[in-house]
């Protein structure tokens, strides 16, 4: 591990306010935390010896880190690390059960998030927590809206104050259109517009770039840039490890709960990183065995979704064939109709157009459970709003596609559920402590085994997998895609979208691209680059 | 794991573990004030009239269980009860006196048939409701805020209003007979609550109605016809109405169009206080059973401790929600 040491050493002539020394003698050990930043630059923000626990388990256990005015810090570290629960407690959603928080060098308690607020920390969410159905600027300034003497809302001020705002960010949008009809990476510039007008000093970003394109993700790169000259200190959680590099000058790895390594990014590489974080060497990207293709088993035919649909005809002409036991990779950038055309084929959207052949045979799938009884199974890329029953338990979960048969009167066979779900918790290694116990009390990754049990239980003949890895750590990344080879390799037809291109060039034996709707190219992945897909992605002609 | 963390976990089971006794607890603790301030409290006698008053409202309240479980509800109930009660009167009667003949010879048919016409209007009334809520996706407050005055008004067409009395022994049976020392609506309620028991943990319908409940999206992307689901359910706690409904009309001998009303909101009431989340994919019968049996022991208890009916009501409500409040507490600890 390199020593951690500041990345703004010529600042050392400005300690902040010289009543607030940014490390109390008498604290022991503080200063040698790992993720604390030395006592060059008095840190704004400061946690120190964080402790939480819920249910009874500690899942933060003595975390120290800091933020210095300006300093752009990444939070790393697999999911259940601990990694939301500092968000949360530094933003006041939760209040930690040991350790101090210190702003400015004096200690805070924030009670509610609206404390955090006032004291000018900003959360950015990986679930964006906009109000959907507020205009652009109202969202903005919830919560602080301007009056007018008569206290009235002062509609002109807050509309000149928003589009400014968004101005600043390069952005140019109707800020009385509702928060809803924007793309996600627009509405993620909302909320930094928000979090500009607040004139907050901190600003978190959850995942900010799990929805966005490469050109959204370069653009948000410059923001942070900018927020980092004016001063304002960011913490910047992520599982993109190129992205940290770029944006980050410091870091912190968490793992069950303990920070394990910090330093600057400058003398770290993305290997020690992914160590640090999975506690093993992790291959990524590894190549999988040579498969056989078979016969095809979907083929579409220039298939188009319903012109004059919510947002536009998405899918417009999209032609490709999946084999069976080959992994075919679907890239593009978000809103070029990736999810829409799994949609369509899987019966939950309307086809316009075009044609859909199931081994061979015209299909349309008018519902879900028709498209299953072909053979069909979909994992969505939405694991919270399309895939888990979030009261109920793992065992339930995991039966939802009734893959082991009921009974007669449709009595369920627990005993057989139990041991197919016995099967795959071993095979898939689901970390559970009860199988009982709510499906949210897993980790993402595990959540994700497990809704991809549910469906390779049924033993499909097509897998339409989307986005299988978003939000999940770097151990069960590896795992899922050993797991999606695995299944290719038993026979299975899998299409993948997926917005990751090492994934979909690590993963696919073919890759097509699509671009606004249209697939603009297909070759075999051992001749694809990254670069040459992204063009295809994102460039005419 | 230290000692601190282990204390820690077992203080969050014993809260999770209080959080589902909670209406136990409550219950329990009802009829030991109660029994303490008033002897007769305990009487058997008094405890099967008890078991009797909770047993009509109980059964609509089993029904209600699935509604709510799917993020439904139905205030309805009441005037469904009042319908079919008179649907099984005009049978059992043969039709009603001046107005219309249901036989040749004016006499009346078999309690089975009359019993059958409430269950069949109830479980129609509920089908339609069902459609228009799955089909129409109207919300469902809206579509049984409609049938509750159109079923009202159904009634009161039946019945022009008046009160159609008098049955046979057979009929009345149903409502004022006794199995031994058990008064046989109890035993309907027992069965009722059994089967729904049963249907809710051990087959796969109830583990739909849990999967529209927790995630309609989650459930119908992985092949579970939610509107069919939805149609079941609403026709479901038709039929408990078409129901109670009978067995309500044996028990006074007599139908009329204002009976059942505010089963709604005791039912509702029933199947809340019994832990089941408004939210949906939570909760259960058993809970339901419970909150039945605090409401009946909490309005049995406020009559034997002699007091007025205006207080009563002041108390009951307040009583609901504190029951609710504490159960949420309670399982704010256990997080």
């Amino acid at each position: 591990m390199s020593h951690p040491s500041s990345p703004l050493g010529k600042d050392q002539q400005k300690p902040g306010r010289a009543s607030s020394p940014g490390v109390l003698p008498f604290a022991p050990g503080s200063d040698a935390a790992p993720g604390s930043a030395p006592g060059v630059t008095a840190p704004l923000l400061e946690a120190r010896g964080f402790v939480k626990r819920f249910f009874g388990v500690t899942v933060l256990d003595g975390v120290s880190l800091s933020l210095a005015p300006g300093e752009v810090r990444a939070l790393l570290g697999e999911n259940g690390a601990g990694k939301s629960t500092i968000i949360n407690l530094l933003s006041g959603v939760h209040q930690p059960d040991g350790g101090v928080l210190l702003l400015d060098g004096a200690p805070v308690r924030f009670t509610r998030p609206l404390e955090a607020d006032h004291a000018g920390i900003s959360v950015i969410r990986q679930e964006l927590s906009l109000f959907p159905d507020l205009s652009v600027a109202e969202a903005i300034f919830a919560g602080h809206l301007p009056l007018t003497r008569l206290g009235l809302v002062d509609w002109r001020q807050m509309r000149e104050a928003a589009r400014k705002a968004l101005a600043r960010l390069g952005l140019e949008i109707d800020v009385r259109a509702p928060v809803a009809s924007l793309s996600i990476a627009h509405q993620q510039m909302v909320e930094i517009a928000r979090a500009l007008t607040r004139k907050s000093r901190v600003v978190i970003m959850d995942e900010p770039t799990a929805s966005l394109s490469p050109n959204e993700v370069a653009h948000l790169g410059e923001i942070i840039a900018q927020l980092s000259a004016e001063g304002v200190a960011v913490l910047y959680v992520s599982h993109r490890l190129d992205e940290i590099r770029a944006f980050c000058q410091t870091y912190t790895v968490l793992r069950d709960g303990k920070a394990v390594s910090a330093g600057l990014v400058s003398e770290t590489d993305i290997p020690s990183l992914i160590r640090d974080m999975a506690g093993r060497e992790v291959e990524i990207g590894a190549a999988g065995a040579a498969r056989q293709a078979g016969a095809p088993v979907l083929d579409l035919q220039h298939l188009a979704s319903v012109p004059g649909g919510r947002g536009g005809q998405r899918v417009r002409d999209v032609s490709l064939v999946v084999r069976a036991g080959e992994i075919l990779g679907l890239a593009g950038i978000v809103g070029a109709g990736r999810t829409e055309t799994a949609r369509m084929i899987f019966g939950l959207d309307p086809v316009g157009s075009g044609e859909i052949l199931l081994n061979g045979r015209s299909f349309r799938a008018g519902s879900p459970a028709a498209a299953m009884a072909a053979g069909i199974g979909y994992v969505p890329e939405d694991r919270k709003g399309l895939s888990i029953l979030p009261d109920r338990s793992v065992a339930e979960n995991f039966a939802l596609t009734g893959a082991v048969p009921a009974g007669p009167l449709g009595w369920n066979d627990r005993p057989g559920e139990a041991k197919a779900l016995a099967g795959f918790v071993q095979r898939l290694g689901i970390r559970a402590a009860s199988l009982r116990a709510p499906i949210t009390t897993l980790s993402g990754g595990n959540q994700q085994k497990v809704i991809l049990a549910r469906w390779i239980a049924l033993k499909p003949k097509l897998l339409i997998i989307d986005e299988p890895t978003r939000g999940i750590d770097v151990g069960a990344k590896e795992d899922v895609h050993s797991l999606i080879r695995e299944i290719a390799a038993g026979g299975v037809a899998v299409l993948l979208i997926s917005s990751d291109l090492p994934e979909v060039l690590a993963l696919s034996d073919r890759i097509v691209t699509l671009r606004e709707g249209e697939t603009t190219s297909e070759q075999p992945a051992a001749h694809a680059t990254s670069e040459g897909l992204m063009a295809r992605m994102t460039r005419h002609g | 794991m230290t000692k601190a963390q282990a204390d820690e976990l077992s203080r969050a089971r014993m809260y999770a573990l209080l959080g589902k006794l909670a209406p136990l607890i409550f219950l329990l603790a009802l009829v030991i004030i109660f029994a303490s301030l008033q002897p007769r409290f305990l009487l058997p006698l008094n405890l099967f009239n008890i078991l009797r008053q909770v047993s009509i409202y109980g059964i609509i309240a089993i029904g209600m269980t699935f509604v709510i479980l799917i993020r439904g509800i139905d205030l309805s109930v009441g005037a469904v009860v009042a319908m079919s009660g008179l649907c099984a009167a005009v049978v059992a009667k043969g039709g009603i006196e001046g107005r219309f003949m249901l036989s040749a010879d004016g006499s009346g048919y078999h309690w089975a048939l009359a019993a059958l016409a409430a269950i069949l209007a109830g479980t129609v009334a509920g089908l339609l409701q069902g459609m228009a809520v799955a089909w129409l996706s109207v919300p469902a407050f809206v579509v049984t805020l409609g049938g509750m005055t159109v079923f009202r008004g159904i009634a009161l067409t039946i019945g022009n209003g008046g009160p159609i009395s008098g049955f046979d022994e057979a009929f009345g049976w149903w409502g004022r007979g006794m199995i031994g020392p058990v008064p046989v609506p109890v035993l309907i309620f027992a069965a009722v609550a059994l089967i729904a028991w049963v249907v809710l943990t051990q087959t796969r319908f109830g583990r739909a109605v849990y999967a529209v409940g927790s995630n309609p999206d989650a459930a119908r992307l992985s092949g579970i016809n939610v509107s069919g689901v939805t149609l079941s359910v609403y026709a479901l706690i038709g039929f408990c109405s078409g129901l109670g409904g009978f067995v309500l009309a044996s028990r006074l001998n007599s139908a009329e169009a204002v009976a059942g009303t505010g089963y709604e909101l005791t039912a509702i009431a029933a199947v809340v206080i019994g832990g089941t989340s408004l939210y949906g994919g939570t909760g259960g019968v058993a809970g339901t059973v419970i909150g039945a049996l605090l409401t009946g022991v909490l309005l049995n208890g406020l009559v034997i401790l002699n007091v007025s009916p205006y207080t009563q009501q002041i108390l009951v409500g307040l009583i609901i929600v504190a029951a609710v409040a504490f159960d949420h507490f309670i399982k704010r600890q256990s997080r």
